[in-house]
């Protein structure tokens, strides 16, 4: 350390926290530059855009519960509970709007019973979230015997479709997510107490945090978010379906990790969420361009999680 | 007695901020048990990683034989020779007593395991150590006493030529305890090198036939004929004799009200209610030796473990709920003895471990950061405790002990604070800070708060306390004023009574 020179350090520095960001835009540049139809405002806003919301708006949550040394699996099956009840609840209300916030505070119960399960009980949070995962499910489908419900209602739809400003509304929801999560990690006690308690627990606890009041917070919050991402699919689908959103939970984990967000807790920065998020929306969105077959998109969405989480650790490596 | 068999010469390690072990030098001869005996962190533990591997030391070397041998790892450790049978056994629960017996090394031919052989040899190990133990048992299902006998058939299935045992005994019962006896005895007639940690001064002089005194990470003696000391000479080592000199005596001062009232606490770690109380202005400190339950007791005063019944008043007010939170709001605060694991967070900034559960305090709304006042009570932190770091974004990690320790005490005081509780406030720091430690904590007091610390240190106690409680063995056994603190009066009072006799 002390040996190296300050130029060396700087490189240093934007390596190590700004490294993914690099990626990123080498990434994007090497997109527009080779694969027709890529840097078209289109593609831009409503094949790549579009695609990223529903994963972006769940990482938001999953950065806390990441940060404090936690994770959620149940996210899908909210998402999905969330699209159903809110397609039945337009059903049986006539169409009224109230539907929306009604079902995210359906979620939000859900996210505060995880929340006590895991801090107050001390439940691991992979078993719990793993039960709530299938539960929920469960429920989804008990909403209307297992069929998806299609949904009439278009004030309800516009949120799914309506533009503002050029964008459409999803993507102006994923926005004001990672505003708002980045406000609340960075800028509140609350967010610097989530870190410190994914960094060392007890002497989190013993500093005085309220550790188990932050996590039953972070589950909250973090289903909260699931449902909204599940709202804002279903009006775009104009469509509850019980059967959708599988895997969202380790799509968003995945993001958050390719971001840099560390999986032991203590380390993540809402900048994080957004470059994991578009890298893994840009190479879905290249690949679908390429009309690269479906199997093969596994593989290479795999390698490249594997690579980033390698990258990770040797960079961590020839920090210590 | 023989050559020395085990030789250790010049040995070094240092960690982050600390300095572990410091020129270690002694040997230790065959057919002896040799005792190594120190307070926590005294560096036993240390040494007898770098014999196993586990640890690589930074200088010196270590000689079996006669031939120079530095472990890279555990595995040329094992091969060469060496076992170590630690506090927490490292055998599978769910396997067989021959499975864990060949643990690493099972018998086989073509991949598959020889049960026969397996089964023949298992016997004629637990034979050796004299144990009737069913060889197909679920280890799990043994009694503990029986399981540590199978450790060290363990140890002797690779033939090893040098046993370390640390703290072999700390979960025995008096006839386990006895049965482990014999069978050490026995591996050292046979002439095995035997190391032997223990905080029983009764077990070190019925077992051992050498010692050798650690005490901050240095060699302070070694007695190569046990009988030449008494255990009152061996417990001065250990908490160091040179009584005075380090701590100029200030004159007593007036001290305040009553401002920690703590009354029948108990808890985990303690054997008797403690009652005890400290005056505004005052410095009381809480002496024992290890295992005296000082830790335990302040960690129940703090709310850090829950206690089971008693009260406890800061500053005027009872402290309804056990929890570390209720004891902060009515200015009762607490720093660990374990820094890394109770005290910090590591991967944050040394800011944002000054701020850790305070900022609520300066924020709009105890809510929104103000990064401004942030800095600002981090700063001011730094400049009172003149905190030695590069920059307030510094990893809090790479700072010395002392440092650490004075980045907790920041912490801690940006609290409204009219009681500290202080766990071995100078552990693993190094002399010129421990005595800006002394100062911080006089300065405290002089301010009107209450302080009361745990330590092991005799001279530290003695300098520092106004009045000093003293913890043997879970219960507080006694107090003393500053005119009647001697070391042997702390001694007297520390050991257990039936050693204090010799």
């Amino acid at each position: 350390m002390k040996t190296e020179s300050k130029r060396a350090e700087w490189f240093r520095n934007l390596w190590d926290n700004g490294g993914m960001v690099i990626l990123f835009g080498a990434l994007f540049v090497f997109a527009s530059l080779t694969v027709n139809n890529f840097l078209t405002q289109t593609n831009l806003i409503y094949s790549l855009g579009l695609s990223v919301t529903t994963t972006g708006i769940v990482s938001c949550g999953m950065l806390l519960c990441l940060a404090a040394g936690d994770f959620d699996l149940s996210v899908g099956s909210v998402a999905a509970f969330a699209g159903m009840l809110t397609a039945v609840l337009l059903d049986r209300m006539g169409g009224s709007i109230l539907a929306v916030p009604i079902c995210l505070l359906a979620c939000s119960c859900i996210g505060l019973f995880n929340g006590i399960i895991i801090a107050s009980f001390g439940i691991n949070a992979l078993i719990t979230t793993l039960a709530t995962m299938q539960i929920v499910r469960g429920l989804a489908y008990l909403l209307h015997d297992g069929n998806s419900l299609g949904i009439g209602s278009e004030v309800f739809a516009s949120l799914g479709t309506h533009s503002f400003l050029g964008l459409p509304v999803p993507i102006w929801t994923f926005i004001l997510c990672v505003a708002a999560f980045g406000f609340l990690l960075h800028m509140t006690v609350f967010g610097r107490n989530a870190l410190a308690i994914g960094g060392n627990r007890e002497a989190a606890r013993l500093a005085g945090i309220p550790t188990v009041r932050t996590k039953i917070a972070i589950f909250t919050l973090q289903s909260f978010l699931a449902g909204l991402a599940g709202v804002v699919s279903a009006a775009q689908q104009q469509l509850g379906d019980p059967k959708g959103m599988v895997g969202l939970e380790l799509r968003v984990i995945s993001a958050c990790v390719l971001g840099g967000v560390s999986l032991t807790g203590g380390i993540g920065s809402i900048h994080h969420v957004i470059v994991g998020v578009l890298i893994m929306g840009t190479v879905q969105n290249i690949m679908d361009l390429k009309s690269v077959p479906t199997f093969y998109q596994y593989l290479i969405s795999g390698a490249i999680l594997l690579a980033a989480v390698l990258l990770d650790r040797l960079k961590r490596r020839s920090v210590a | 007695m023989s050559a020395p068999f085990l030789e250790f010469e010049g040995i070094g390690k240092s960690f982050p901020g600390v300095r572990a072990l410091d020129a270690i030098s002694f040997g230790v001869g065959a057919g002896t048990v040799h005792a190594l005996i120190g307070e926590n962190g005294a560096g036993k533990s240390t040494l007898l990683k770098i014999l196993s591997g586990a640890y690589r030391a930074d200088e010196g070397l270590i000689r079996l034989g006669g031939k120079e041998r530095n472990f890279r790892n555990t595995y040329e450790a094992i091969a060469g020779g060496i076992a170590i049978i630690h506090q927490e056994l490292q055998l599978v629960d769910n396997l067989s007593v021959a499975d864990n017996l060949f643990l690493g090394h099972l018998p086989h031919r073509f991949g598959c395991i020889r049960r026969g052989t397996l089964a023949r040899e298992a016997e004629r190990l637990l034979r050796w150590v004299g144990e009737e133990i069913n060889p197909r048992a679920r280890l799990g299902s043994l009694p503990i006493g029986q399981r540590q006998i199978v450790e060290i058939a363990r140890a002797l299935s690779y033939d090893a030529k040098v046993l370390a045992f640390d703290e072999p005994t700390s979960s025995l019962s008096g006839r386990e305890v006895a049965r482990l006896f014999a069978v050490i005895r026995q591996l050292r007639d046979e002439g095995r090198v035997i190391l032997y940690v223990s905080h029983r001064m009764e077990e070190i002089f019925e077992l051992c036939g050498a010692v050798t005194v650690f005490r901050d990470g240095k060699h302070i003696e070694t007695f190569p004929q046990l009988e030449t000391v008494t255990k009152k000479d061996l417990v001065r080592l250990m908490v160091g004799r040179e009584v005075g000199g380090l701590i100029a005596p200030i004159g007593t001062q007036p001290h305040g009200g009553v401002a920690l009232d703590v009354s029948d606490v108990m808890g985990p770690g303690i054997a008797r209610p403690v009652t005890l109380s400290v005056r505004g202005g005052e410095i009381v400190g809480l002496f024992g030796l290890v295992g005296a339950g000082r830790t335990e007791a302040l960690k129940l005063i703090y709310g850090a473990t829950k206690r089971r019944s008693g009260r406890v008043q800061a500053n005027g007010r009872p402290i309804a709920t056990s929890t570390p939170t209720a004891s902060l709001r009515r200015g009762l605060a607490w720093c660990p003895e374990d820094r890394k694991a109770e005290g910090i967070v590591p991967m944050a900034s040394v800011q944002d471990n000054i701020n850790l559960g305070v900022r609520h305090r300066f924020s709009p709304l105890g809510f929104v950061i103000d990064p401004r006042r942030e800095r600002r009570n981090a700063k001011a932190a730094v400049e009172r405790f003149r905190i030695r770091i590069a920059g307030l974004s510094q990893s809090i990690e790479n700072l010395s002990g002392g440092n650490q320790q004075k980045a907790i005490l920041g912490r801690v005081l940006s609290h409204k604070v009219g009681v500290l509780l202080l766990d071995e406030p100078t552990r693993g720091i190094d002399i010129g800070a421990k005595e800006e430690i002394y100062g911080i904590i006089r300065d405290l007091a002089k301010g009107g708060a209450a302080v009361l610390f745990a330590s092991s240190e005799i001279p530290e106690v003695l300098g520092l306390s106004d009045r000093v409680y003293v913890m043997r063995e879970g219960v507080l056994v006694g107090e003393l004023t500053r005119e009647n603190a001697t070391a042997d009066a702390l001694l007297e009072l520390a050991l257990p009574q039936s050693e204090s006799a010799s």
